[in-house]
């Protein structure tokens, strides 16, 4: 298969989750959304890897996911501990930093 | 030994200022004793100084500031004139620091009276015996100092302080122009020592209008410091201090420092003849303000307050006139008769527990006879009687007035040359006396015969104690004879003897014989006028003052005003003052605060705008973050 089919579909995921990341409201969703991101940019490295015959590009796509799952627990942690105080959790009202 | 001892004068009673003040509260009733002894040693050192002045001698503590060319030290320049001043300051101060002691004897505060009284006669003593002008004017500035603390003594009266404030500040006034001639007299003589700017005087360098503006200015100081007008204003007020101040400071030394600042600079006075006309005009009209507006005075002290600040016009009509050792022969008469009139309306108001308006007064004669007695020759000394001690000086001046008006003139004014001017100025002089010799009389008159005005007051008199009265009797003595001992014959008395080899000594050009018991015998006539019309005012009763309203009407309103002198400095100056002020108070708070404030208002209204980025919502700081990253990468890859 082209490279280039990975490389779109790899740009689609990153657009599509940032894309998300900016609209959505729902805090889950966009934590799935940063997931979305993470997981465009880990099969962009994956494709480069198999391309250039680097063992490289795998290794790295291995320690992304790792620092990707650390990622999501402490993500989920703060979703958790705000979920006690909002019902549902939307972004838009988390403004206290507001200067 | 003679090196050491000039110093011990200023040094005895510094110390008994170093002991009252720091352990005063300790001390009590003993401070005013330590405060007497101190000056009478300063006293008895100043004697055996006097004895031995006849080479004059210069010695030096220190050098003060050593500056290229400036240089200052200070030190000691003992010759007749310092000699006489010194033993006039110490012995009159060690006089009235003993009657201080029965007179402040229920004050519960006195070791403070007793700490500020040596300090004046150390500040003093350095004033008389510089030998630099800038040390003069130090000490100038501490005898202010002092004045200004013992004025304001009674410090819980507000009028006390309004009274210590006034003359201190009506000083400065006068200082302003002493600091410039000094610094005038620096620039033109590059020395500030006497010796140096007598030695350059009448020199091809000397510019001769500079040492007529620094003539002019010392006598701004002068004028200052020994109140003359306009510059009078703060001696009636002064009396607001105790008697024993009065008598000391503001009759018989303080005030006497211009007088001495004059005669000190004779040299320099002689070289500047416009000045010494100026000294003279100021002098005698000073003599006859004050003389007029004491003859309404109801107050005891403050008839003597005016009558000091007339006496002081005659001693500078006496320099003016060129006749500087008869001013300093006035000046030491006048401390005499002076304090001892001071201390004895100190020992009437101390026996009246207080009262000080003459109004209350009458018929003390019998109740305090040593009061009356010495005061009497005092009044008789002042009014200018033969054979008191005022008769030979006061007669003196008039005699060098006179002289001067009939001296040859020559073709250009010279300090040693006649001055036709002198004939007013010699007519003024008659004037004062007259007017001297009946302000003192009425006071006597009111105080001591007639009726007593209140019984209850009267009743309770009662006669000075030992303390008071001892001063009392030797001032008395020195009032009576001081005139005789030190100026008889006229002219060539023991004084003028002592005092010639003082550098700046004048002799008249052309003036002849001086007719002295022409001279002698009118102004005898004068004052016995002056004490004739008194007789007749109050003790016979003819309504003079009457008469004398219905044929000048509103004078002796325009008397008690003061000459209305009070509404025009207040109109005058202080309204000036106040304008300056509120002019610089509104300049402060609008413009220079609303710069301030502007700068404060302008950051707020920056950062407010600024702050409206901060939304403190994720997805907006998210979305700034994209658009950055777009920008960049595109911005690389279109301009790779």
């Amino acid at each position: 298969m082209s490279l280039n089919a990975f490389l779109v579909v790899g740009a689609l995921l990153f657009s599509l989750g940032a894309a998300g990341v900016l609209i959505r409201r729902n805090l889950i969703v966009l934590l799935m959304c940063i997931e979305l991101m993470l997981n465009g940019a880990n099969l962009t490295l994956a494709a480069f890897g198999a391309y250039l015959d680097d063992m490289r590009g795998a290794a790295l796509v291995v320690f992304a996911l790792t620092v990707a799952a650390a990622e999501v627990a402490v993500g989920l942690a703060i979703l958790v501990a705000l979920s006690r105080v909002y019902p549902v959790v939307n972004v838009d009202e988390l403004d206290q930093l507001r200067g | 030994m003679r090196d050491v001892l000039p110093w011990l004068i200023p040094a005895f009673p510094l110390a008994a200022f170093a002991l009252n003040g720091t352990f005063g509260r300790r001390l009590r009733r003993f401070a005013g004793a330590i405060s007497t002894l101190g000056i009478v040693l300063s006293f008895a050192c100043a004697v055996v100084l006097a004895l031995d002045a006849g080479d004059a001698r210069a010695p030096t503590l220190y050098q003060w500031v050593a500056s290229n060319d400036f240089i200052v030290t200070i030190g000691f320049r003992v010759d007749p004139l310092a000699a006489v001043m010194l033993l006039t300051v110490t012995g009159i101060s060690a006089v009235i620091s003993l009657f201080a002691q029965g007179y402040m004897g229920h004050d519960a505060a006195q070791p403070r009276f007793f700490t500020w009284i040596p300090l004046f006669v150390f500040s003093m003593v350095m004033l008389v015996a510089s030998d630099n002008l800038l040390e003069l004017f130090i000490f100038w500035e501490m005898v202010g100092v002092c004045s200004y603390l013992l004025i304001g003594y009674w410090h819980e009266r507000r009028s006390a302080n309004f009274a210590a404030t006034k003359a201190f500040i009506v000083n400065r006034v006068g200082d302003f122009g002493f600091a410039s001639g000094v610094i005038l007299a620096f620039l033109e003589f590059g020395s500030l020592r006497y010796s140096d700017i007598f030695a350059q005087l009448g020199g091809p360098q000397t510019d001769a209008r500079m040492v007529t503006a620094i003539a002019l200015l010392l006598f701004v100081g002068a004028m200052g410091k020994s109140a003359q007008f306009p510059l009078h204003v703060w001696l009636p007020d002064a009396m607001e201090g105790p008697t024993p101040v009065s008598a000391l400071i503001h009759a018989a030394t303080m005030v006497t420092a211009g007088v001495y600042l004059v005669a000190r600079m004779g040299p320099l006075y002689s070289a500047a003849p416009e000045a010494l006309i100026v000294v003279a005009a100021v002098g005698v009209f000073t003599a006859f303000l004050a003389a007029t507006i004491a003859l309404v005075q109801t107050d005891v002290k403050r008839v003597l307050a005016y009558s000091t600040v007339s006496q002081l016009g005659l001693m500078f009509l006496a320099l003016g006139a060129g006749a500087y050792t008869v001013a300093i022969f006035h000046l030491v008469t006048h401390a005499f008769f002076k304090a001892l009139l001071f201390l004895g309306s100190g020992s009437v108001i101390h026996a009246l527990d207080g009262e000080q308006d003459m109004r209350r007064m009458g018929g003390l004669r019998p109740k305090l006879p040593v009061t009356y007695a010495t005061f009497l020759i005092g009044s008789l000394a002042l009014a200018a009687i033969f054979p008191f001690a005022g008769f030979w000086s006061k007669d003196e001046i008039l005699a060098g007035a006179y002289l001067k008006a009939v001296a040859d003139p020559g073709p250009a004014l010279l300090a040693d040359h006649g001055a036709r001017i002198f004939w007013l100025y010699y007519a003024a002089g008659l004037v004062v006396s007259v007017l001297t010799a009946f302000y003192t009389f009425r006071m006597v008159l009111l105080t001591f015969h007639g009726q007593p005005r209140d019984v209850a007051l009267h009743t309770h008199a009662h006669e000075a104690p030992v303390v008071m009265a001892a001063p009392l009797g030797a001032l008395a003595v020195g009032a009576l004879g001081a005139g005789a001992i030190l100026g008889v014959p006229p002219e060539n008395g023991l004084l003028h003897r002592f005092l010639e080899e003082v550098p700046g000594v004048l002799h008249l050009a052309g003036a002849g014989d001086p007719p002295t018991a022409v001279l002698a015998a009118i102004s005898m006539a004068v004052a016995l006028t002056g004490i004739a019309l008194a007789y007749v005012a109050y003790q016979r009763r003819m309504d003079l003052a009457g008469r004398a309203r219905r044929l000048l009407p509103g004078a002796q309103t325009f008397l008690e005003k003061k000459w209305y002198m009070d509404h025009l400095g207040d109109g005058l100056l202080v309204l000036l003052a106040k304008g300056a002020a509120y002019a610089a108070w509104g300049f402060d708070a609008k413009v220079v605060d609303g710069l301030v404030n502007l700068a404060g208002t302008l950051t707020r209204q920056l950062s407010g705008q600024l702050r409206r980025a901060q939304t403190g919502r994720l997805q907006n700081y998210a979305l700034l973050v994209v658009v950055g990253l777009v920008l960049t990468v595109g911005g690389l890859m279109v301009f790779r």
